[in-house]
């Protein structure tokens, strides 16, 4: 037998997806197409959300969503019924979307005339921080019950985050969640991300976040 | 689930360097592994072999961990400390003003091949 060969690499593991996420953003500039990452904890209100957002852009921009979970497709139905294109993405048991996959979910959403691509990333506040996806922006979704202490428990998902949602502000007083105190600590994660309260269910504060997300997409595509 | 997501891309990592080196069999593959990295080394190396044994080229392959130090920055007083004894609180002068230095990483170190 050979002897051994000790190949040097000192290379961080997700530098290759990293690569390839930035290879897809590249192509997105060039095709026109606004990818926005969506991450959250699991029932922090990704699709409520998503529901309301598309309610306001659909009719000025066109919308495509890819719904990534471990399993179901009731995110995808729930938001065919709000009249967007929609598919599910499956990750088979992992917790999160990496750059290929995403790849492989936009090559089946977008068929020519998709403007904005929205990915609702696995419900998970670790994972999909790590790897990114290509995406144009991220964003987070944080709501009311999960506490006002998360970005201190959860640095990277805040770090990695441009904008930042505060969902179920409604019952914010039942659940002691001071929002001063939620800004200050995203501040101190991520001074340059945007911080917007919203209610997805009354719809309180969407149209600002939908201010936010139709700014960056015409920006992406002037 | 977290770690088992990593191996995979360890090993597309590894297919691809053994594909610019001409490598048949890995033996081994060396990670580099911050303190503060959030992977748990035990999870990782199970979820090694288990991936391992599907991949021809890293077939019954050991995944060798070393740990990296993790170390914070004050910039309230300039100094450096052990994070994982201090947290994000400075214990020279309890700064909250601080930023990680290293223990982050998840490096593949080297490659051990025929």
């Amino acid at each position: 037998m050979d002897q051994v060969r000790v190949i040097e690499v000192k290379q961080s593991v997700f530098a290759d997806n990293d690569r390839r996420a930035a290879e897809l953003r590249a192509e997105l500039k060039e095709k026109g197409i606004f990818l926005l990452n969506l991450m959250s904890a699991p029932g922090s209100g990704k699709t409520t959300t998503l529901r309301r957002t598309v309610e306001l852009l659909k009719d000025e921009i066109q919308i495509g969503v890819m719904e990534a979970d471990i399993d179901s497709d009731v995110d995808a139905r729930a938001m065919a019924e709000s009249g967007v294109k929609s598919i599910q993405l499956h990750t088979g048991g992992m917790c999160h979307l990496d750059a290929d996959m995403t790849r492989q979910g936009l090559d089946e959403l977008v068929d020519g005339d998709v403007e904005l691509a929205i990915l609702e990333n696995v419900g998970n506040l670790v994972c999909p921080a790590e790897f990114d996806t290509g995406a144009v922006k991220n964003a987070a979704i944080l709501s009311v019950p999960e506490g006002d202490d998360k970005p201190l428990k959860y640095p990277l998902m805040f770090q990695v985050c441009d904008v930042v949602l505060i969902n179920k502000i409604d019952v914010a007083p039942y659940f002691d969640f001071k929002l001063d105190k939620c800004r200050e600590y995203i501040k101190m994660r991520n001074p340059n991300a945007v911080v917007i309260p919203i209610c997805a269910k009354t719809g309180e504060g969407v149209e600002d976040w939908a201010d936010w997300l139709r700014r960056q997409v015409k920006s992406w595509r002037s | 689930m977290h770690e088992l997501g990593i191996v995979f891309h360890i090993i597309k990592s590894v297919e691809r360097v053994a594909a610019e080196n001409d490598l048949e069999r890995v033996s081994a593959v060396v990670l580099e592994l911050g303190e503060v990295s959030g992977v748990v080394p035990d999870y990782l190396t199970d979820c090694w072999k288990w991936a391992a044994a599907k991949t021809e080229l890293v077939e019954g392959s050991e995944l060798r961990i070393e740990m990296l130090p993790a170390m914070t920055h004050c910039d309230g007083c300039g100094r450096d400390y052990p994070t994982v004894a201090y947290g994000k609180t400075c214990p020279h002068c309890q700064s909250g003003n601080t930023w990680l230095l290293t223990g982050n990483e998840v490096n593949i170190k080297e490659i051990e091949a025929y």
